[in-house]
């Protein structure tokens, strides 16, 4: 399996681009980290159990954040894309 | 009071009007117009089929029962579409270059196209898909039931399971009218996308109304709605661990591998570039629609009477309050949500059943071969139509089975681990180019067999499939096979443990299978195709055609892809290929791009068995191919490993054709040089030769006589040595064999010595000179510098035509180098000679002083081995010359 190697140095947006692709990587798996983050909370006795209220207004927080981020993520690398992907063959 | 009449006639009305917004926007397609049709918000909103009447009723009945858990299905999709680089970007890419029509087309195209594995996927998928199906069924006929339970006034709703029939008929039929309309399933649906995307706006607002309704009209605001779901039964956040992440990780798999969302994402998907926009868009949806589940659910256990369904309070809630209007409007949002899955599901799985299953036997039937009479796009509406009404049948059926009893949610789930079982197979294809298709097989397999016996069979309820004694004591009474305990895991929630078990041994049966097995040739080049997707989107596969009859392959296309497009397919192919008529090469390019389309209509599998059939033994030869290419990716690495070498072959030929330019040139040179040294060494010879017969020969010569011949014969001979000289200088200096004597002194120094030896200012003859600028240090081979210093003055007293003939010398430094020009106010020299000048015996015109036109050659020579130039520099009033010299001392090579 050979790997097709990039260049070893890269323009700037080239190099910004891939940062962004990183980032869009990286998003669901810190999203599914914070995510579970609300199970950490449960362990405190029953006593003093969150409420649900309070989950709700981390998890729908939670959600826009992550909605917001991944709008601006996605809307750069739409931006910057036409500069890396070099012009592919389609069907034919 | 809503009369239950109305109630249909709303549904009719609302059906009609999405079958005019299907219509309009197939319409619109079809003349080109409709380009907000490939709007990325429509893709978007067209996802949306995800939230199906589970959501719109589930959900709140979910959130009654167990509080904040419900949001873990909506989560889990929001983390594969924030995730989408990752896979769906790839997902559908793969969908587009291979045109795959559903997910079992996907897995069997990876896995070398194998039909076994699409049947098996197909099967699985159906029987997935059923508890779904029968979980909308039951939601719209509960919704009609609630709404017949206010009337008082009798017409009383004849009973559940009629309603159900009749709805099962009415979705079978609407869908059908819908989905079958072309038969190429890659063609996209662009009415069917329209009308879901107008249920998701529908299903939506309803949502939010009743939500807005609940909390503003119902509660008294934010605050107080907090109030009531801190007093209520859900104020607490007890949701297991395990439940909170296994229901996460199931509703993102399932979310990847439910055959109606493979449809919308990737099978109807315009353009790659919509992702980015569903991106954040689609979590935003899920985020909305999730909203006011919780205050709904927790306002309606505070208002309606203990026992009533939870599922129902969307709908419930706004008819107690007496608002008939926003109940209508919830319950259409219910029926889009159920209809819109209804619809895509059965279009989705009857692509998969008649590309997979009917049309495989039915070619088998038809005498194993594709020339067969009929049209055989006939036969694959035929069978998607009965595929739909079988699909829609089976969910019916599981709805009277389990006699419509469990919570929305239950049922929901169970198919959603049914559907994840594709997903190592699925996942694995894409990333993983060891995947094979033995352990593909394995893990579903494994994966099918849990999730019936774990989940599925126990889902109809004790005694009604599987028997009470096998649930308690396990299989054969062995205690660690009890369905809800495998592997004696006690006291596990059964989704969980179901989940655990099957995606555990699911995913392990693929690895190992793969890790085992020999992918065959096709498998292994599907394989490198898909995994590396974005390196080379183009495909594969190789007929090696030749053997195939254009006429019959034209024939068969007719029946599959129709009369009119298969010609004008073919015509263009004969087109491209430079020949007239409808009749092109079977190349295997074309045999490929036909394999394509017709995979399109009858799916990969079939398509690549129908061509197989005509081709004959082009499956063998593909093999054989691989076998001696072994993989695409060795191939390529050759191929591009050819390139550099073709690459440097031109170089080569480039560089050889220069050197063999120059050969000729010095061969030209040499032969021009030749004929001028005999020719100069001739002159001064003939003339030494009569002058010497004339002394030997003549008696009565005066001495004067006597001394002036001798004195001619003395200076040819003079000449001719200092035509020697120079031709040993020249060549010595061409060679490179000269040896630079570096000295350090003044060029002012230099320059007088130059001008005195060059014959100094005699006659009118005068040289001008800036002596300020010449004080400057040399270190370099100062006698030969001082030979060119000479040779250009002397030039100057020969040819100079001034009147005063006046040289002038001007230095100065630019940038390192010291430039030196000698400038006369003669004629100069003409353009056209300028070029030649420093070639050797080159001469301008036959002019007073005859030289052997070796000078400014040897300059020339003598100048590029001290590291410098001299030039002719035109432009000026008479002759000139520039000496320039790098003043670091640095010298070219000795």
């Amino acid at each position: 399996m050979s790997r097709e190697r990039g260049p070893v140095f890269l323009a700037r947006r080239t190099y910004r681009r891939r940062r962004l692709a990183d980032a869009a990587r990286l998003l669901p798996i810190i999203g599914t980290v914070l995510i579970c983050i609300p199970l950490l909370w449960q362990g405190e006795g029953a006593s003093g159990a969150t409420r649900t209220t309070t989950a709700m207004f981390y998890i729908f927080g939670l959600w826009v954040v992550l909605a917001v981020i991944a709008g601006i993520i996605s809307r750069r690398l739409r931006a910057t894309e036409s500069q890396l992907v070099p012009p592919r063959r389609t069907e034919g | 009071m809503v009369v239950l009449n109305v109630l249909v006639l709303v549904c009719l009305l609302y059906v009609v009007f999405l079958f005019a917004v299907a219509f309009g926007a197939d319409r619109a397609a079809r003349r080109g117009r409709g380009k907000w049709l490939r709007s990325p918000y429509v893709y978007t909103l067209s996802l949306s089929i995800y939230c199906t009447a589970w959501t719109f009723y589930g959900a709140v009945g979910f959130a009654a029962r167990s509080g904040l858990e419900y949001v873990t299905i909506y989560l889990g999709p929001t983390l594969v579409m924030i995730g989408w680089w990752w896979t769906l970007r790839k997902m559908v890419r793969v969908g587009r270059s291979q045109r795959i029509t559903s997910i079992a087309d996907l897995i069997s195209s990876r896995y070398g196209k194998s039909n076994l594995l699409a049947v098996f996927v197909t099967i699985l998928a159906v029987i997935g898909a059923t508890p779904y199906i029968a979980l909308q069924l039951q939601s719209v006929t509960l919704s009609f039931a609630a709404f017949s339970e206010t009337e008082q006034a009798g017409a009383a709703l004849p009973d559940m399971q009629s309603t159900a029939l009749w709805v099962a008929m009415g979705l079978a039929l609407f869908t059908i009218l819908f989905g079958t309309r072309n038969l190429d399933a890659n063609e996209r649906h662009h009415g069917v996308v329209m009308a879901i995307a107008v249920e998701a706006v529908v299903k939506l607002c309803a949502l939010l109304a009743v939500g807005i309704f609940v909390v503003w009209g119902v509660a008294g605001g934010v605050t107080e709605t907090l109030a009531r779901i801190d007093a209520s039964e859900i104020a607490r956040f007890e949701v297991p661990g395990s439940r909170w992440i296994g229901l996460t990780m199931l509703s993102a798999a399932a979310f990847l591998c439910l055959p109606r969302m493979f449809q919308v994402m990737v099978v109807e998907n315009e353009d790659e570039d919509h992702l980015r926009t569903a991106a954040w868009a689609f979590p935003t949806y899920l985020m909305l629609m999730s909203l006011f589940v919780v205050p709904i659910a927790a306002v309606g256990l505070d208002m309606m009477p203990p026992g009533a369904n939870p599922d129902l309070f969307v709908l419930t809630l706004p008819l107690m309050e007496g608002r008939d209007g926003l109940a209508i409007l919830s319950f259409l949002g219910g029926f889009s949500s159920a209809t819109s899955m209804v619809i895509v599901a059965a279009i989705a799985l009857s692509t998969m059943v008649s590309n997979h299953m009917v049309m495989p036997i039915w070619l088998h039937f038809t005498g194993g071969s594709a020339m067969i009479s009929g049209d055989v796009r006939h036969v694959a509406l035929l069978a998607r139509r009965l595929s739909i009404a079988g699909v829609v049948f089976l969910g019916y059926l599981y709805f009277r089975l389990t006699g419509g009893g469990a919570a929305l949610a239950a049922i929901g789930l169970i198919s959603f681990a049914g559907v994840a079982q594709f997903l190592p197979a699925l996942m694995g294809g894409l990333f993983w180019r060891g995947a094979t298709r033995t352990g593909a097989l394995a893990g579903l397999g494994v994966g099918f067999v849990l999730w019936q016996y774990c989940l599925f069979l126990p889902s109809f309820g004790p005694s009604m499939i599987m028997p009470q004694t096998v649930l308690d004591h396990g299989l054969f009474g062995l205690s660690w096979l009890r369905p809800r305990a495998l592997f004696g895991a006690q006291d596990m929630d059964p989704l969980v443990h179901a989940i655990l078990w099957s995606m555990l041994l699911n995913t392990g049966a693929f690895i190992l299978g793969s890790l085992l097995s020999f992918p065959k040739p096709i498998e292994r080049l599907q394989g490198a195709q898909f995994v590396n997707v974005f390196e080379h989107s183009s495909t594969t596969g190789g007929w090696s055609g030749g053997m195939a009859q254009s006429e019959d392959l034209l024939i068969m296309s007719q029946r599959i892809l129709g009369a009119t497009e298969a010609q004008a397919l073919f015509a263009e192919a004969a087109r491209r290929q430079g020949l007239a008529g409808y009749l092109p090469e079977p190349s295997p390019d074309f045999l490929q791009e036909l394999e394509r389309e017709l995979s399109g209509s009858v799916g990969a599998a079939t398509a690549h068995a129908m061509i197989s059939q005509i081709v004959g033994g082009a499956a063998v030869s593909v093999e054989d191919l691989m076998a001696v290419a072994d993989e695409t990716a060795q191939i390529m690495e050759y191929s591009s490993q050819l390139e550099a070498k073709s690459q440097e072959l031109a170089r080569t030929a480039r560089q050889l054709r220069q050197v063999n330019e120059k050969l000729t040139q010095i061969s030209v040179q040499k032969d021009g040089f030749l004929s001028q040294i005999s020719h100069e060494l001739r002159t001064p010879m003939t003339s030494i030769r009569a002058f010497s017969e004339i002394l030997r020969d003549t008696s009565d010569l005066t001495s004067q006589e006597q001394s002036k011949y001798s004195s001619i014969i003395h200076d040819e001979a003079v000449r001719l040595t200092r035509l020697l000289d120079d031709l040993l200088d020249l060549s010595v200096l061409e060679n490179g064999q000269v040896v630079l004597n570096t000295q350090t002194g003044l060029l002012s120094d230099l320059l007088d010595r130059a001008e005195r030896v060059a014959g100094g200012q005699v006659g009118a003859f005068r040289v001008e000179r800036d002596r300020a600028t010449e004080a400057i240090k040399l270190t370099t081979d100062l006698d030969r510098l001082g030979q060119v210093f000479i040779n250009l003055i002397a030039n100057a007293r020969k040819y100079c035509d001034g009147d005063p003939p006046v040289l002038s010398i001007r230095t100065h430094e630019a940038d390192g180098t010291l430039v030196i020009d000698f400038t006369d106010n003669g004629s100069g020299i003409p353009s056209e000679k300028q070029a030649v000048i420093f070639e050797k015996f080159s001469r301008i015109g036959e002019t007073k002083a005859g030289g052997a036109g070796l000078g400014l050659a040897i300059c020339r020579e003598i100048m590029t081995r001290l590291g410098g130039s001299v030039s002719y520099l035109p432009g000026q009033k008479g002759a000139a010359f520039r000496v320039s010299l790098p003043l670091s001392g640095r010298m070219a090579a000795q």
